[in-house]
């Protein structure tokens, strides 16, 4: 490969990456902090609550991550009255539009994964805690949220990566991360082998390195369960 | 709805979008099912070239997938034949490459759901075939494949539903499918909602009737299993 083309294309790659951690980073967040109350509706027994978190995890996993993110950047340009407001700040801009639709579209993957880990904590140890007393908050920080955290992890991993994988469609709506800045790159260059080959390698770069942490992440929750056994 | 005339090519987009679904699938089962075989042959350079391709589809997103095979492809193809001599310049065309690259994702994340499904079939079972004077491909139609067949279908019914909404993806390479058809139309009306939500809806009908048919196929795949209390 073509060291000098490397050489040259680096700072800009390295931009490129850090704007994808960001994205990432912001989307994961945010993403969580939606998702845990979307868990918890879904799972409510009373109807009002859990149709809605229902429907939008229907429509968010049923759709394509790039229509979603064309609706948001695109498609509020439609109405006037939204260019007109405050919204537009967020709207018309093409990092919040990205951040926003990733953010939404990860947080009902994670939701789904979050509701499963709550309903496979075993009944039997959440009668016992009602039947020793415990608040419903008490039973959600003592006894729910240890074991679910621990069995959502994998399954949110697999998700954290998926969704790095996904960020690369910011580069649709003039982005430049990566993908956005390897797209430019091979305008200027036009080679297109190398700089595709070299954005491949980051983005499994990444994928591993989230792996790992999450890996790590996971040795720490299951404490509790070596301290049990040994 | 009023879709100022373009409702004839969101429906020729959905078809276009249907084409390669299918196209995709059939690819990726395919290559999936090879793939099993090699990481089950227990021939190292076999599982290797399996493992390699699995870890890149892992770690490398669709969309560079996507425009790597298109963009890369023709000049790859192009250099093999002056390498052999020839002096020939091959275009490839979107369709081909976006059937190629989305069946080699599909394929390579089949490819494990197939090897844990061939694991998960007793082999007491496969013996007692044997045993009884049951030929080899005997055993597999009707011992081992309808049983793989059930283990698998959840799997690969998962990874279907994930492979109709990377279709989407297509559209940045140009193929005629329902996103770029939507994406002309709002180019023409300049009503992007309209058209994006449409396409949405059109997505999410995909994606509900492939759950629904799934839903069938697996009980149908089960029937006869787990009933005995």
């Amino acid at each position: 490969m073509d060291m000098e083309l490397i050489r040259e294309c680096l700072p800009q790659l390295i931009d490129g990456t850090l704007l994808t951690l960001k994205l990432v980073g912001i989307t994961m967040i945010a993403g969580l902090i939606l998702a845990v109350p979307l868990a918890l509706m879904r799972n409510a027994t009373s109807k009002l609550l859990s149709l809605p978190a229902y429907a939008y995890i229907y429509f968010f996993r049923g759709t394509p991550l790039l229509v979603q993110l064309f609706i948001i950047y695109y498609g509020f340009s439609q109405f006037e009255w939204i260019r007109n407001s405050f919204l537009w700040i967020f709207l018309g801009d093409s990092y919040w539009c990205s951040v926003i639709a990733f953010t939404l579209n990860t947080a009902a993957y994670a939701g789904e994964i979050i509701r499963g880990a709550i309903l496979s904590v075993q009944k039997g140890q959440i009668e016992a805690a009602i039947s020793v007393g415990m608040s419903r908050f008490q039973i959600y920080k003592r006894i729910i949220t240890p074991q679910a955290g621990l069995i959502a992890v994998p399954g949110y991993s697999n998700e954290v990566v998926l969704m790095m994988k996904g960020t690369s469609l910011a580069s649709t709506v003039a982005l430049l991360e990566i993908t956005g800045i390897t797209r430019n790159l091979i305008a200027e260059t036009f080679m297109p082998i190398e700089l595709f080959f070299i954005a491949g390698c980051i983005y499994m770069v990444l994928s591993t390195v989230f792996i790992f942490i999450l890996s790590l992440v996971e040795k720490r929750l299951s404490r509790f369960r070596a301290a049990t056994t040994a | 709805m009023d879709l100022y005339g373009y409702g004839g090519a969101l429906a020729a987009g959905t078809v276009g979008t249907i084409k390669i679904m299918m196209m995709s699938l059939v690819v990726g089962l395919v290559s999936g099912m090879v793939g099993a075989g090699a990481k089950l042959s227990g021939v190292k350079a076999l599982s290797l070239v399996t493992d390699a391709w699995t870890i890149i589809i892992r770690g490398v997103p669709e969309l560079i997938l996507v425009l790597f095979v298109y963009f890369g492809g023709s000049i790859i193809i192009s250099q093999g034949a002056a390498l052999m001599g020839f002096d020939i310049y091959i275009e490839i065309n979107p369709m081909v490459a976006a059937v190629f690259t989305l069946g080699l994702v599909y394929g390579a994340y089949a490819t494990d759901v197939f090897r844990v499904s061939i694991l998960a079939v007793a082999k007491g079972e496969l013996e007692a075939a044997r045993a009884i004077g049951m030929g080899r491909a005997k055993v597999f139609f009707r011992i081992l494949f309808p049983q793989i067949w059930r283990y698998a279908l959840p799997g690969l019914g998962n990874l279907f539903m994930i492979l109709q909404k990377d279709t989407a993806l297509v559209s940045v390479i140009g193929m005629n499918e329902l996103m770029r058809n939507a994406s002309q139309a709002v180019a023409n009306t300049r009503k992007p909602f309209t058209f994006y939500i449409t396409a949405a809806l059109i997505y999410l009908g995909i994606t509900t009737i492939t759950s629904l048919a799934l839903h069938f196929m697996e009980q149908r795949a089960n029937r006869g299993v787990g009933t005995v209390s």
